[in-house]
């Protein structure tokens, strides 16, 4: 207990890595939907081959391991480009949130039901129109909730860069605990850190789906 | 004590502020076909439910074949065997086929071994005209199907007395008839049933005694053909010529 | 790649991959023991037990794998070093690091687990219950005779992504030194720097194991079928 003031010296220190984490997260994120949406659109409404392509993309990246992925960015493309830490955590993370983001967002698309799509076309838009002025933004709504969700898995998993030795929140925790030899403490603190980071993501995104959601209920369902 | 196989003495229910039931008292003999009409939302159901406490009154006392089951340590579950209950919305057991929801209590509450309860499930569906369909899933029945199976599934674990909550109110016009009769084949072979219907046909037809409940209380009670061509309350015969409006003069007779 | 070097490298990751299997099995089972009760407390447990499960749940699904794997290999030591200076003996709080990937992954399957079988619970409806209960089924009887059965299919397609999500997170063990897939792909690595190579054989190792999985359960899934009561979890 004699080390607590050492602890609670070093929390500045390990709220400094909480914004790394953050940063790959938010980073992570955008590059995920990025990448996700327009292949989530070719699965639902693509042809043949780019609709098979779009799927076989998500099987693919959601049977590997985040770190393997992390892995093959940071040391198997070294011979060719070396990636920083941060951005082949950024990308590799991206790369496997895009998968996910892809999956969910074509549960939304399609749940918004092909009524608006026709009721679109009729007045003349052409798909693409349509798309963007009629489906997304209903699609996007309902996404919300299981995009909340993968904020949260992402968050989680920036922890893994760790492994190619980026100073974020875990990395410093590693640190103090060594420094200090009070694993226990910095550990749980970490734990208590990225658990108030996760509470909060999610908080801020249940609002925002609630300011968000349209008054009536969307009644069309898939099929 | 009277040989009444249910009693019921001032029961009272409340859910927030709304009282569902304000003293209710009631007797049913062996034998008699009991049924109760009556606006909804009068607590028809709860009065049912309480019978086997499976809403449990605010205050008053039931009895079952002489057991108290309100008693403060009641075997509960033993004196459920012997009320047989059918659900309006049948709550056939999703997982198991029409020969499983009538065995599984068999098995389970009776301890009775497959065999034995495999046979007897046979012979209650064989019973309610279901014996071919025994191997089917309840989501492969018809509801008149599915709530005889209801009915062999209470009937197999040979109750004292069968509570039936408008068994026929979810089912589609073309299948009340043979669930009605089920119900009135029971009846002549002496089952004591207290029944919660609109079927005014039925309740002419086989009940020995009627009940009009309102607002929480029994407001009248007699005789089916008393309560039916005689009714003292003005309060039932504006009911009794509205429900025959609604539902037609010669519904459910055979 | 050529042959004799994958022959070379194959006894090491093969064995790997037993011990990527081997910590998911057993983290899966241990999850499992945790979550069925975790989700019953959850949904019918006296209110104190409901807060510890959701407690454990929350604590559980909102933190990092791996810093769990920390707290548990790194911290308890530490936890058990402290209270023996107290006069506590916890020396049963020291766990080797194969038991602390089994306990580790274990418990943060478990309150994943929890909450598959809770929305599977709570999507049966109540009148099965009152049904059972009618019938003079205790309330015990009625959950592990008429809730569970159905629960527990429902369950399985949200389980089956358990599966998949354990076999790929097995991987952070390699971060304390268990010899898994991905430590033996590292340790060949480094003893012949071919990272690309090797990277992408345990990559496609994982995959597969993961798709094969995927369809087994698929299989299982289709096995446990039973008419209708999919359906009646999608009206909700």
């Amino acid at each position: 207990m004699d080390k607590l003031p050492d602890i609670l010296g070093s929390l500045p220190y390990l709220l400094e890595g909480a914004l790394l984490t953050l940063a790959i997260t938010v980073l992570a994120l955008i590059s995920g939907f990025v990448i996700g949406l327009p292949l989530a659109l070719l699965r639902v409404y693509g042809r043949k081959p780019a609709a098979t392509l779009a799927a076989a993309y998500s099987t693919v990246l959601r049977g590997l391991p985040s770190l393997v992925v992390l892995f093959i960015l940071f040391y198997g493309m070294a011979a060719v480009v070396k990636l920083p830490a941060f951005l082949a955590g950024c990308v590799a993370l991206g790369f496997c949130s895009s998968a996910y983001q892809m999956e969910l967002l074509r549960g939304a698309i399609q749940s918004v039901g092909p009524g608006q799509m026709m009721a679109a076309r009729a007045l003349g838009m052409s798909q693409l129109q349509a798309i963007i002025h009629i489906i997304l933004p209903q699609a996007l709504r309902l996404a919300i909730p299981s995009w909340s969700n993968e904020a949260a898995v992402v968050l989680k998993d920036s922890s893994l860069v760790y492994a190619v030795g980026l100073a974020e929140l875990l990395r410093r925790s590693q640190q103090v605990a060594a420094r200090t030899y009070q694993s226990f403490i910095v550990y749980s603190l970490c734990a208590l850190i990225y658990f108030a980071m996760t509470f909060l993501a999610n908080r801020g995104l249940d609002h925002a789906e609630r300011a968000l959601r349209l008054p009536t209920p969307l009644e069309e369902t898939a099929h | 004590m009277s040989n009444a196989i249910v009693r019921v003495e001032n029961l009272h229910k409340a859910y927030g502020d709304t009282e569902v039931l304000k003293g209710v008292n009631l007797e049913v003999d062996e034998g008699e076909v009991l049924v109760v009409i009556g606006p909804s939302g009068t607590g028809k159901s709860t009065m049912l439910r309480c019978i086997n406490l499976l809403t449990r009154p605010d205050q008053g006392r039931v009895w079952v074949a002489g057991d108290e089951i309100t008693a403060p340590h009641a075997d509960v579950n033993q004196i459920r065997e012997r009320v047989g209950m059918v659900f309006q919305d049948f709550n056939l057991f999703s997982h198991l086929t029409a020969e499983g929801n009538v065995m599984v209590a068999l098995t389970k509450v009776k301890k009775m071994s497959k065999d034995e309860a495999r046979k007897l499930a046979m012979f209650e569906l064989e019973r309610v005209g279901l014996s071919d369909k025994a191997q089917l899933y309840p989501a492969q029945l018809s509801g008149g199907q599915k709530q005889r199976v209801a009915i062999a599934r209470a009937l197999a674990m040979d109750p004292s007395v069968m509570l039936f909550d408008e068994p026929t109110s979810a089912l589609d016009p073309e299948l009340i008839g043979e669930v009605l009769e089920v119900m009135k084949k029971l009846a002549r072979e002496g089952m004591t049933m207290i029944v919660v219907t609109h079927e005014m046909g039925f309740a002419r037809e086989v009940s020995t005694r009627m009940i009009f409940m309102e607002h929480g209380v029994i407001a009248e009670q007699g005789p089916t053909q008393q309560l039916f061509y005689n009714p003292q309350h003005p309060r039932t015969r504006e009911f009794l010529g509205k429900i025959t409006e609604l539902y037609g003069h010669e519904q459910g007779e055979a | 790649m050529d042959v004799t070097f994958w022959e070379m490298i194959w006894p090491a990751l093969g064995r790997g991959l037993l011990t990527t299997l081997q910590i998911s099995a057993v983290a899966l089972t241990l999850g499992f023991l945790m979550g069925i009760p975790a989700a019953l407390l959850r949904v019918y447990g006296p209110k104190w037990l409901r807060w510890l499960s959701v407690g454990y749940i929350e604590i559980f699904r909102g933190t990092p794998l791996l810093v769990q794997l920390f707290v548990i290999y790194y911290g308890l030591p530490d936890l058990a070093r402290a209270l023996e200076g107290l006069g506590i003996e916890a020396q049963f709080l020291v766990l080797d690091r194969m038991l602390a990937a089994y306990v580790a992954l274990g418990l943060n399957s478990g309150a994943y687990q929890a909450e598959y079988f809770r929305s599977a619970i709570q999507a049966i409806s109540s009148g099965q219950i009152m049904a059972a209960r009618a019938l003079g089924m205790s309330q015990f009887q009625a959950v592990t005779h008429i809730v569970l059965p159905q629960a527990l299919r429902l369950a399985i397609p949200a389980w089956s992504n358990e599966v998949a999500y354990m076999v790929k997170y097995t991987s952070v063990v390699f971060i304390i030194s268990v010899p898994d897939l991905l430590a033996r792909g590292q340790f060949i690595i480094s003893k012949y720097y071919n990272p690309m190579e090797i990277l992408l054989t345990v990559g496609a190792i994982y995959l597969m194991i993961v798709l094969g999985l995927s369809t087994i359960m698929g299989k299982i899934e289709r096995a446990a079928t039973i008419p209708g009561l999919q359906m009646e979890v999608e009206r909700g």
